[in-house]
């Protein structure tokens, strides 16, 4: 099916730090708009993936967050961007399995320092930039083949 | 190389999961079935990922997958149906709340509830034939 | 079945505390939430688990669980390896997932089920 993209589409969500129940609702409303632009099943995969897990890491280090995307007929791009604590070491939060998230995160189920390395893994290109006291912003695109 | 050692190197070359119906996993591991989508006793599983941290489920893309897991929470079914899993299954008699079953209801995401722990219920779907996914 | 049995027969890599391969495995657990494993995992059980903070050993001496396998391939922090040592922790290794080692190993101490 060819893409049923002409002009760019964009769109962005607000992220509340703390709030579980809202996660994964960008994502899943990203998926169906990709899904209805005719967008390779496995590429959405890979979009809503990687998006899933930069909304998780607002929800669960930052006070509040955004997240745009922006669709065009080669790419998606998703920014995601937090009013957060910031990353000390960023090299050392990308080693899969380094996390800082606190016990009663990983009780439900996260903070097992796969979120950035998921983020990467999904993403075609990956870029991260982070202000320790200030907030993290995560950039990743998915190209269209 | 001992011989038990040996026939295991083997069997892990040459296995591929068995298609297992979801009804039949139920009935297998005395599971309840919360969420029943109406097509219920049409879906087959062709393989199964157990496991309570969600970025796993993620990393992993377990298209088909039946989740067994002892998490309840809605995340968990948002992280289904981002990773493509077909149901879940919850260990130790937990059950959801009503938030986690409205939103299985409207993604079509089967939900079951054994007693079972997560070593059992994977024990005996491995017998029946079940395997995970072969992406590692 | 001792533990140094299942080793074989699962091709496990033991990371730390080798004497600990003598010992009888009760039973195994299959969990990554501390809570669960603290609640119901038993003495001489083995825990397969891709949790890798060090509290994962805290947990497991407590219990009496005599191994902790780490699945999916994931490494595991020094610091975890160390405290597991000094705990007389047998942490092992593998490139299954929970799923199908939890299922290799059913089929190991259940051999007559079927």
């Amino acid at each position: 099916m060819p893409l049923n993209i002409t002009d760019p589409i964009e769109g962005s969500f607000q992220l509340i730090g703390g709030n579980f129940a809202q996660a994964g609702e960008a994502s899943t409303q990203l998926k169906i708009k990709l899904s209805a632009l005719g967008v390779d099943e496995l590429l959405i995969r890979r979009a809503a993936i990687a998006t899933f897990e930069a909304e998780m890491n607002v929800i669960i280090y930052a006070a509040a967050g955004w997240l745009n995307y922006h669709i065009t007929p080669n790419c998606i791009t998703i920014r995601v961007e937090d009013m957060g604590p910031g990353i000390e070491d960023i090299e050392k939060a990308m080693q899969e399995g380094y996390s800082t998230a606190p016990e009663w995160v990983r009780e439900l189920g996260w903070g097992a320092g796969m979120g950035l390395p998921n983020m990467k893994k999904n993403s075609d290109t990956f870029k991260i930039d982070s202000v320790v006291g200030e907030g993290t912003t995560v950039e990743m695109v998915i190209n269209f083949p | 190389m001992t011989e038990l050692r040996k026939k295991t190197s083997d069997s892990r070359q040459s296995f591929s999961g068995k298609n297992v119906k979801l009804k039949e996993i139920s009935q297998l591991l005395e599971a309840s079935i919360i969420v029943s989508p109406e097509n219920i006793d049409d879906i087959n599983i062709e393989s199964a990922c157990s496991a309570d941290l969600m970025s796993d489920v993620l990393y992993y893309h377990s298209p088909n997958s039946l989740l067994i897991t002892g998490l309840t929470q809605p995340h968990v079914i948002r992280t289904a149906e981002i990773a493509g899993i077909k149901a879940i299954l919850f260990v130790l008699n937990k059950k959801p709340d009503s938030r986690t079953i409205e939103l299985a209801q409207q993604q079509n995401i089967p939900l079951l509830s054994t007693q079972l722990c997560m070593y059992t219920a994977a024990g005996i779907l491995y017998e029946a034939g079940v395997r995970s996914l072969r992406d590692y | 079945m001792k533990l140094k049995e299942l080793v074989e027969a699962l091709s496990l890599e033991a990371k730390t505390y080798k004497d600990g391969l003598q010992k009888e495995v009760t039973g195994a657990y299959a969990s990554d939430l501390l809570s669960d494993v603290m609640a119901n995992a038993k003495d001489g059980n083995i825990w397969i688990t891709l949790q890798t903070h060090l509290n994962i050993v805290a947990v497991a001496s407590l219990k009496g669980v005599i191994g902790i396998i780490i699945v999916g391939g994931r490494k595991i922090p020094e610091d975890v390896l160390k405290k597991a040592e000094e705990e007389k922790i047998t942490v092992m290794t593998t490139s299954l997932h929970a799923f199908e080692l939890a299922g290799r190993i059913y089929q190991l101490l259940n051999p007559n089920y079927s």
